[in-house]
This record gives structure tokens, sequence and C-alpha cells, in this order.
């Protein structure tokens, strides 16, 4: 499996082929629609990511020591966004997670380029996540 | 240069580009853009006749208060008021809508009694009434809409009780962009003895407003979508039930006398006006009402209704799109369009337009209760101005389509 870093990095490095923003959306749009489906039964309020203008559920189980995220979201864009997450945090360990700085999202631009509201749902992503991990190790 | 690059050349900001695109700016329901004439106007204000108001002797006050007065007689004009003292500015819609509930509230509502409010309502003529009723244990009632969203007028009559004391409606939803027709709803209203209030936010840019004609009891709209500065606004209320109001903010200027045994106030509309008031916006309705007047002209208007309906064909061809405010008549929608789109969530179809340069406004619009009758989490919706072309009309549906081909893909 890829470290941390290096799964962080390939994210990065393929961002950097698309010139254009609507590539980059249409790759994003891909990975929403790949995403490892979702149960309907764990679509519950206490899974519900708020700050999103769409709605987003993210899910998680520890396993052998590290955490494993399942997500989903009825927003494409938004679920390719929360399924990079998925992909780079999923088979970490929760030190690994709750020590991470999330840089990588500003470095390909997500963050910049997501309207306010949106931005807002990504700030709740990741803290649901780290808190998340935080939680796994007090 | 023709009419519209003339009047397209007094709003520099439709020359912006984003991400290296031309902007189409098709947000205008949530505010329009500034013309020249405007920040002129507030500049003017700031630069050369700042000053307070009424109170003190000297020139530049006496200059100030002379626009600031100037602009009442505009609004009064403009809306066809009977009085200058019926015009009470504030800093917009919402908050003329906050100064009557608490107004109303004090003065004509008790325990049990009713506000009949109409379901396609933006939240800041729901909220206030809400906010209003609990304090005084009334009870807000609502008047329905049917599929297409026009109002169920057949059912007003029976909704109005005894206890019924005021009635609110949009003079044009932000949502359905469906004209309502004041005049029936008026007459149906007051052959029942109950007054109406009139959200005009959205009609007082596309229609003309006679307040006398219509009847309304109150009609109140923001500067800032009608072209206006933002922090701008105007209650007109029928100099009766001004007279009939409690103060609502308490401070300098909306007093007579003030003393420690009891203090008395001034006349309306000024009762209404405590504390220093936008001095540089509020003179800006002036070139405003100037340019909402100049965009009411045949040629225009004749091009949004060519618009208006090219986008409605248009958005009526693509497969799984529904429309929400559909009127028995064209005559009575405004180029202003909310939609859903079958397999294509109306938050990615805003970002991808925007990618693109087209500006549109997804979500709730400010209007919960109406999603929640229409069974739908948000809508995609396209608000045009006089100043947007049919070149961007089209632009637009030609990048609604790509969108909707990437998302469903």
């Amino acid at each position: 499996m890829k470290t941390l870093e290096e799964a962080k990095q390939e994210i990065t490095d393929e961002f950097g082929l698309f010139d254009d923003w609507l590539d980059r959306y249409e790759y994003l749009i891909s990975l929403g629609k790949n995403l490892e489906p979702y149960p309907e039964s764990a679509k519950t309020d206490d899974k519900l990511i708020k700050g999103c203008q769409s709605r987003v559920w993210l899910d998680w189980k520890v396993e052998d020591g590290k955490m494993y995220f399942s997500a989903d979201s009825d927003a494409i864009i938004t679920k390719g966004i929360i399924s990079l997450l998925v992909s780079v945090y999923s088979g970490r360990t929760p030190a690994e997670i709750a020590g991470d700085d999330f840089a990588f999202l500003d470095e390909i631009g997500l963050r910049e380029n997501l309207s306010p509201t949106r931005s807002n749902g990504l700030v709740s992503m990741i803290s649901t996540i780290r808190t998340a991990a935080s939680r796994q190790l007090s | 240069m023709n009419q519209i690059e003339f009047i397209r050349s007094q709003f520099p900001q439709l020359g912006e580009k984003v991400y290296g695109k031309d902007l189409v700016y098709l947000d205008n329901a949530a505010t329009s853009l500034r013309p020249r004439s405007v920040v002129q106007k507030w500049e003017e204000m700031s630069l050369r006749y700042n000053s307070n108001l009424h109170r003190a002797v000297h020139r530049i006050a006496q200059l100030a208060t002379e626009e600031y007065e100037a602009t009442r007689e505009a609004v009064r004009a403009f809306i066809n008021a009977e009085s200058a003292s019926e015009i009470v500015f504030t800093y917009g819609a919402t908050a003329s809508l906050n100064l009557v509930a608490f107004c109303f509230g004090e003065a004509f509502v008790s325990e049990g009694d009713e506000i009949l409010v109409s379901e396609a309502e933006h939240h800041s003529n729901i909220v206030p009434w809400q906010l209003m009723c609990e304090r005084k244990g009334a009870v807000v009632k609502v008047l329905p809409v049917d599929e297409r969203g026009e109002l169920r007028l057949d059912l007003l009559p029976s909704l109005i009780t005894p206890r019924t004391k005021l009635v609110c409606v949009s003079h044009i939803s932000n949502v359905l962009g469906i004209v309502n027709p004041l005049k029936q709803i008026v007459n149906i209203c007051h052959s029942m003895n109950c007054p109406v209030l009139t959200d005009g936010a959205q009609g007082i840019v596309h229609e003309d407003v006679d307040v006398r004609e219509t009847g309304c009891d109150f009609y109140v709209f923001s500067g800032h979508k009608l072209f206006a500065a933002p922090g701008t606004g105007v209650l007109y209320a029928k100099r009766s039930f001004l007279d009939s109001f409690p103060p609502y903010m308490g401070g300098g200027e909306m007093i007579d006398t003030v003393r420690w045994s009891g203090t008395t106030y001034a006349l309306p509309p000024h009762k209404f006006e405590a504390g220093t008031q936008n001095i540089s916006g509020t003179p800006t309705l002036v070139p405003a009402i100037e340019m909402a007047e100049a965009l009411r002209q045949n040629e225009i208007d004749q091009l949004q209704t060519a618009l208006r309906d090219y986008v409605s064909s248009e958005l009526k061809a693509i497969s799984g799109l529904r429309i929400f405010g559909e009127p028995c008549s064209d005559e009575n929608k405004i180029p202003l369009f909310s939609f859903s789109v079958e397999g294509a969530h109306h938050e990615d179809l805003a970002l991808l337009l925007d990618k693109m340069g087209v500006a549109v406004r997804s979500g709730q619009m400010c209007a919960e209760p109406l999603m929640d009758r229409f069974g739908v989490t948000g809508m995609l919706r396209a608000s045009f101005a006089p100043y947007n072309t049919m070149q961007e009309a089209e632009y637009f549906i030609a990048s609604l389509r790509k969108a909707i081909t990437m998302l469903r893909g």
C-alpha cells in the first residue's frame, strides 16, 4: 500500500495534468461515479455532514488499528471530492490522520476553486475525518 | 451603439471575466449589478455632501438633507404613493418587513389572531411574522400555491377569518418568477376588511408599481436589487397605518421631545428612521429609479419578452428538466427560471456553469417551505435582467446542456 505522502502526491500530480477547471471537474465526476456504494441504511442524520449545500454522509470503521472510511453524496462533484478523501485517508492509523495537515487540497486548488458554501462543506468533511481520528486516539 | 449596448456600457461589471471567460451574470434576483450613475451618486454624497441629516444649520447639512428628502419624493412618484410621508427608508426589504411585523403586531395583533402568508414567500416574509406571532400568541396560516406555482386564490376567501389581521404576499416570488394579481388579491382581502402587505423585492424591478391603483396597504423593496446601493430599502405604508404604529427603534431624529418624564415622537416617516441613516446610499435610489425607468422602454421590454420565451422553450426541450413556476399565461412570468434536472444535482450544475463563466444560484433560495412544497432539496435558478442579451441566453443554454451531459455522462 502507498504511504500517505505517496497517495497525496499521486493526486496532486493527477490534478497537475489538467489545464482547465472543467477537466478537473470531469475527473472529480468520474471519481464520484466510481465511489464504492454506500449502504442506504447508513444514510442517517448522525452521519450527515453539516455545512454542505448538498447532502454528504460519512461513515468509518476501525480494523487492526486502521481507519476505513465510506461516504456518499447526492451531488456528484461533492461525491468526487469526498472520494478523494476516502481514498487518501482509508487504511491509515488514527495518529497519521490526526497529524496530517490536509494541505494537498490547497495545492490542487480545490479549496479556492469551490464557492464559499462548498468550501465550507469541504472544511466540514475534513474536520469530521480529523475529529473521528482524534477520538480514536483519546 | 444601439440602446441595449448603451445600457450595457453603463454596467461595467458586465465586462468582467471569470476563469478567463466572459461573465454571464444571471443571478439578478439575488442582487442586480450597479450602473455608473449609482456609483457616481454614492461618491458624490460621500465626497462632497457628507453630513448628517435634518440636524445642523450649515450648508452641507442642508444639501444632504435636500438630497435625502428629494429621494423620498422620487420614490413616492415611482410607486405613485399619495404622500412622501408614507415612504420610510430602511436598510432593505428585510428591515422593512421586520419593522412592519413588529409595529403591526404591537398595534393590532393579540392572542389567537392570524396572519395569512403565502407559501411562495422568501424567508424574509415568513420569519418576521413567526417571531411576532410567537410573541403575541398569534398564528401564521398559509395560503398555498398550486402545481404551477400560482397562488390558490380560490381558497383565499375561506382562509381569511374574522381573526385574520393581515395577508402577506409577494408581488413576484423570487423562486417562481410569477407575477401575482395584486389588485385582485387586495380586492378580495379588502372586501373582508383585511389589509395586505406586498413584498416587492422582485416586483419593483420588473413591474410598474402603482400602490394607489392596486390599493395595497404596505409595499416593501430593497435598493440593491433595483440597481441602487446595498443597504438601502423602502417601506411604503398607508399613512393611517404609520399614524397608528408605535415606534420601532428609539434613537436620534425619531423624537419630538425627550424628557425623563416621558418622550414624544416625530411624525411619520421620521418617527421610523432612528439614528444616522444611510446618507450616502439612499440618494442612489434616484439614479437607480431613472435606470429602472429607462429599462422599461419598449425596445428593451420586447427584448426581455423574446428572451423569456426563448429560455422557456429551450429549457422545456431538455429531457428530465422540470421548471417550477409555470403560470397559465406567459404574460405573468418574468425571465426568472428555477428548475431541477433529473440526474444532475443543482449544486453540481451551478459549479460547472460557474467554471463556464455563468453565474446562477443553486440551493433553497431562502424559500425552504416552497422547496418542501415541491419535494426538492434545492433548485437551480437563472434570473435575467434587462441588460442581459439574447447571446448570453444562448450561451447559458449551451453551457447548461454541456454541464448536464458531463454529469449524466
